[in-house]
């Protein structure tokens, strides 16, 4: 192992092309995965309009985020009141099952409590007994990873109750694309699993054309089954990086007794095997026929693309679980990550000790891994390919290489929220991507023009 | 899809709309729609029903709004490319204003500063928050001028910043002190003030009055030297002006902001006139240069071809030149000979069609004129961001009450320059242009050229965009990214106008044939009829298939 650790060495104070986004735009991404959930970002208005914005951007879908719409007064004098008719009116408006509320730097900065502006508010009689679910998400303490697991953490603390087992399994993946999540799900089926998936924003983030007009999108974890997640009969989380405060699954195995996982993101192969395999144990049923041919094919494609992936040089970023999960992968087929990096700062103690394989891989953590910072440390890594977000265009750009999008946010391609990175098949699919790239750039470098390469 | 209730606009009731928006509302929150829904009526040629607007939208309101911030380093300086901007504040803030506004620039040559693919923040953390984050910026600034050492930099306060106490101003004066060759300035324009991206504008137009405007002495060559204000070239937008400008015969000295440098800006109070283009978000800057320097202004408008072509002609005759009025005849004949031919191509397959504007302070009525000039007719619109005066015109500011919100903004007291104060025109001859029907310092607003009974809405929300297109069911809904989808997945064609759907330009001639087109394709797609398979429509298709008969 020749891991070096860039972080405590930073260079620069200020953060320069950000490699991470704030808190609780990842816990409204997390609550929109609840069925008839509408999230609620307690703050200014600002917060929660850059927000939509910004997931739109990537999903093109309708976003429904409200705000509780912090005048100056309410930034001086505390944001409790503005919570309290924000929770009035959005659930007068949207009928909906659950409201998730997400802080902000700004009620947090001033110190609102939360949590006891709702105890006033139930206590009142006010929001016709609709589950209120509140997580804590200052941006200066955590990026959207954090936020996002935090929302599904607190929606679990809040709701989910015990009670005789249902032999169902609980599974709490990253922020991973609508179209990965209905994969699980079908993986879960094909073995037989009741599986309750939390959050899924498979349909309600990449829904159809609509025939009838939806208050809010369809789909989504139904807040009956998370109150049932008590009773399942094990939890699962996906993405080694999580902490255990942030961890949902740790918190309900301990709470009701029931078995843990924590397993990697299933991306590559042995990834994938390692989740297959605790598939085919909780669920008594052999790897369905149909994945063992995935694999088949996937690992041929490995062999099929060897002489144009050996020897390359990624750099690779994202969220924690995805960033790792990627370097793993890529290991797999040959290309070796020179910079693997997370704008993550709460989960970065998962993310360093997920790669301890890859020898010589360079981390960047937190500050350290902004654009600007990546871009100054490529000059010597010299790598050929970079894979990540579109925010890593200009990495690519400046240093003429191809970006290979994946994860979130992808807003200068279409189709980011069908990009695929779990299982054989989204490995399959996410492999494919890597080496039409690398096809695709030696074809345009050279000067002769083959069309076969 | 949505069935309309009702099929045609002529039979459509805007009171019956109305109050189908306001009756699922409580009481208290239908009192205040119920002032920020108007139905439009156009009495003695400008006298318009009373609006409320630049009011605080209530909390749980799925708002198109944003933030003072948004206004200030997104709208008004974003566009600029040479001012490095250094947000101050946690991440996202400055994450989510990064290129997002899609502003177009063009550096002369490559090794020109161009700061706009960078987004700097300070990133505060939790000690910053609970210590004060001002030596941090310190640093991000000394860092930022090590790197690019630019001409000027702009510090814009995010809303933690304000609640710690942090002194932005001073600290710009501090650094401003030790690197006395970069004119650093800082902007206190925290997301809570205010009540929308208007306070912004307002913050940003006061420090760049003081701190930049007037820095500089620099007058460009020409004749006919002007500055455009409120023109942040989305789409290239400002690049079809300066086209225009130039064939003219105007010498366009600054935009605030499409397109533009920091000297530039320095040097506009050299101009010997000011048009406005947005009047909501720079119409201080006018008023505040008119008062100082003795710059007039008029508001102008380069969206839609006829528009554009009024607009020049006043301009024209501002200058009063015959030769520059004669010039810029034969400019306007040159460019509307391609721009009706399109037009006759087009107009029949959009005649009659109907358009909804959400937007803004001044697109919303800026665009009607392009929906218009190819037969289409708007049922409905509002502003995002706007006060009443850019819906009732200026008539009304004098009345305009002020309240708390608006009160947390400074208004500078501006007097005339002793050395450079200059008006450009004498009384005389202001009274002359007035007597000939010119009007200065005018905007008359959207709803005095609206139709009576279109429906004007403030601050349109997400709830309100459904019952509308639900009712009203139009051929086409212009607003932003946010309401796209749901509009689109209510079959309705969505455009967006305020990154144009990353397409344009829009304005001046060439940008008015782009948008006829590009409507055109809107408006009569075929792909919404897709959207229900055939057997979902006739049930009975199901299983009637050749091989099953
Ligand atoms: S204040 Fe915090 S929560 Fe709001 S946009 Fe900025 S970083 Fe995000
Ligand atoms: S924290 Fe304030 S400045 Fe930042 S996005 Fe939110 S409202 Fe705007």
């Amino acid at each position: 192992m020749n891991k070096i650790d860039f972080s405590g060495t930073k260079s620069f104070t200020s953060t320069r092309n950000a490699c991470a986004l704030c808190a609780p735009l990842g816990a409204t991404l997390a609550f929109r995965g609840i069925e008839n959930c509408i999230p609620l970002v307690h703050g200014s208005q600002g917060c929660s309009t850059y927000i939509r914005r910004y997931i739109i951007s990537h999903f093109r879908e309708p976003v429904d985020i409200a705000s509780s719409n912090f005048s100056e007064e309410s930034a001086v004098f505390g944001g409790s009141e503005n919570l309290k008719t924000a929770l009035d009116n959005v659930i007068r408006q949207y009928h909906p099952s659950m409201v998730g509320v997400a802080s902000t730097c700004l009620s947090e900065t001033i110190g609102d409590d939360v949590p006891m502006a709702l105890r006033e508010y139930s206590a009142s009689g006010r929001g016709d007994g609709v589950p209120v679910v509140q997580v804590s998400t200052p941006s200066y303490r955590g990026t959207h990873a954090e936020g996002f697991r935090g929302a599904v953490r607190s929606a679990v603390e809040s709701i989910a109750k015990g009670g005789t087992s249902d032999g169902s399994i609980n599974f709490f993946p990253p922020i991973i694309s609508p179209e990965d999540l209905r994969h699980l799900k079908d993986i879960l089926k094909d073995f037989g699993i009741n599986g309750t998936v939390l959050p899924d924003y498979s349909e309600s983030m990449d829904g159809g054309a609509w025939e009838n007009y939806y208050k809010l999108p369809a789909g989504g974890t139904p807040v009956k089954a998370i109150l049932n997640m008590g009773r399942a009969s094990a939890s699962i989380d996906i993405g080694l990086c999580v902490t255990a405060p942030l961890s949902a699954g740790r918190f309900l195995s301990e709470k009701f007794g029931h078995v843990f996982y924590s397993t990697g993101l299933p991306l590559g192969i042995e990834a994938c095997d390692a989740f297959f395999r605790i598939l085919s144990e909780l669920s008594g049923n052999p790897v369905p026929e149909k994945y063992l041919k995935e694999r088949g094919r996937l690992a041929d494609a490995y062999i099929d693309a060897h002489k144009y992936l050996a020897g390359k040089r990624a750099v690779v970023y994202g969220e924690p679980d995805l960033a790792t999960g990627i370097a793993q992968f890529i290991e797999e087929t040959g290309v070796k990550t020179v910079l693997c990096a997370t704008g993550s700062r709460g989960m970065s103690a998962g993310f360093s000790s997920s790669l301890p394989q890859i020898d010589g891989v360079k981390c960047a953590l937190a500050d350290d891994a902004d654009f600007t910072t990546m871009l100054e440390l490529c000059r010597d890594l010299k790598p050929d390919m970079v894979i990540g977000s579109s925010k890593g265009f200009y990495l690519s750009k400046n240093l003429g290489i191809p970006l290979i999008r994946a994860g979130f946010p992808v807003h200068d391609r279409f189709g980011g929220q069908r990009l695929m990175h779990f299982g054989y098949q989204g490995t399959q699919q996410f492999f494919d991507r890597i080496v039409n790239a690398v096809m695709e750039y030696n074809q345009n470098s050279n000067s002769i023009g083959y069309s076969y390469i | 899809m949505i069935k309309a209730e009702l099929k045609s606009f002529s039979n459509i009731s805007a009171e019956k709309v109305k109050d189908s928006i306001l009756n699922r509302y409580p009481a208290k929150v239908a009192r205040k729609r119920g002032k920020q829904i108007i139905i439009n009526r156009v009495e003695n040629g400008d006298q318009v029903p009373e609006i409320l607007a630049n009011s605080r939208t209530i909390p749980g309101i799925l708002t198109m709004r944003g933030c003072a911030y948004a206004g200030c380093k997104g709208v008004v300086l974003g566009p600029t490319r040479d001012i490095l901007q250094i947000t101050h504040g946690p991440i996202g803030c400055g994450f989510y204003s990064w290129l997002t506004r899609r502003n177009q620039t063009r550096p002369e040559t490559l090794s020109d500063a161009n700061y706009m693919t960078y987004a700097l923040s300070t990133d505060l953390q939790e000690d910053e928050i609970i210590f004060g984050g001002e030596k941090k910026l310190k640093k991000a600034i000394e860092e930022a001028i090590a790197l690019f050492n630019p001409k000027a930099i702009g510090i814009f306060s995010t809303c933690p910043v304000g609640l710690i106490g942090d002194d932005v101003h001073a600290v710009a004066r501090e650094m401003e002190e030790k690197y006395p060759e970069v004119n650093i300035f800082g902007f206190s324009c925290e997301g809570y003030k205010g009540v929308s991206q208007s306070a912004g504008h307002h913050v940003a137009n006061n420090k760049v009055f003081t701190d930049v405007v007037g820095q500089l002495e620099m007058r460009k060559e020409g004749k006919y030297i002007v500055n455009i204000l409120g023109e942040y070239n989305i789409g290239g937008d400002a690049f079809e002006i300066e086209r225009i400008m130039e064939l003219c015969g105007f010498t366009l000295h600054s935009t605030f902001s499409g397109n533009s440098v920091y000297e530039e800006f320095a040097s506009a109070h050299n101009a010997d006139l000011n048009v406005v283009m947005c009047h909501r978000s720079i119409n201080y800057m006018a008023e505040m240069m008119e008062k100082k320097y003795g710059i007039p202004w008029f508001k102008v408008n380069f969206v839609g071809a006829e528009a554009t072509a009024k607009s020049l002609r006043k301009m024209a005759v501002y200058f009063g030149d015959a030769e520059l009025i004669e010039r810029v005849e034969s400019v306007i004949a040159a460019e509307m000979e391609n721009v009706l031919k399109v037009q006759g191509e087009i107009r029949p397959r959009c005649e009659g069609k109907k358009a909804m504007l959400f937007v803004g302070g001044s697109r919303a009525h800026h665009y009607q004129e392009l929906f218009t000039e190819i037969g289409m007719e708007t049922l409905s619109a509002g502003y995002e961001f706007a006060h009443r005066d850019d819906y009732e015109g200026r008539k009304v500011i004098p009345g305009i009450v002020v309240d708390a919100d608006t009160r947390n903004i400074e208004e500078l007291t501006v007097t005339p320059d002793e050395k450079r104060y200059n008006p450009r025109k004498k009384n005389d001859e202001m009274q002359k242009l007035e007597s000939a029907g010119f009007t200065f310092n005018d905007y008359n607003g959207m709803m005095t050229e609206m139709k009576d009974n279109s429906l004007i809405i403030d601050d349109l929300n997400h709830y309100e965009t459904e019952i509308l297109i639900e009712k009203y069911k139009p051929d086409i809904f212009c607003a932003g990214i946010k309401e796209k989808y749901v509009v689109q997945k209510g079959g309705i064609p969505m455009k967006q106008l305020h990154s144009y759907d990353y397409s344009g330009p829009y304005a001046g001639f060439i940008g008015a044939v782009n948008f006829y087109r590009e409507i055109d394709r809107m408006v009569n797609t075929k792909i919404f009829s897709l959207v229900k398979a055939p057997w979902q429509e006739s049930p009975e298709l199901t299983g009637s298939y050749v091989w099953n008969k």
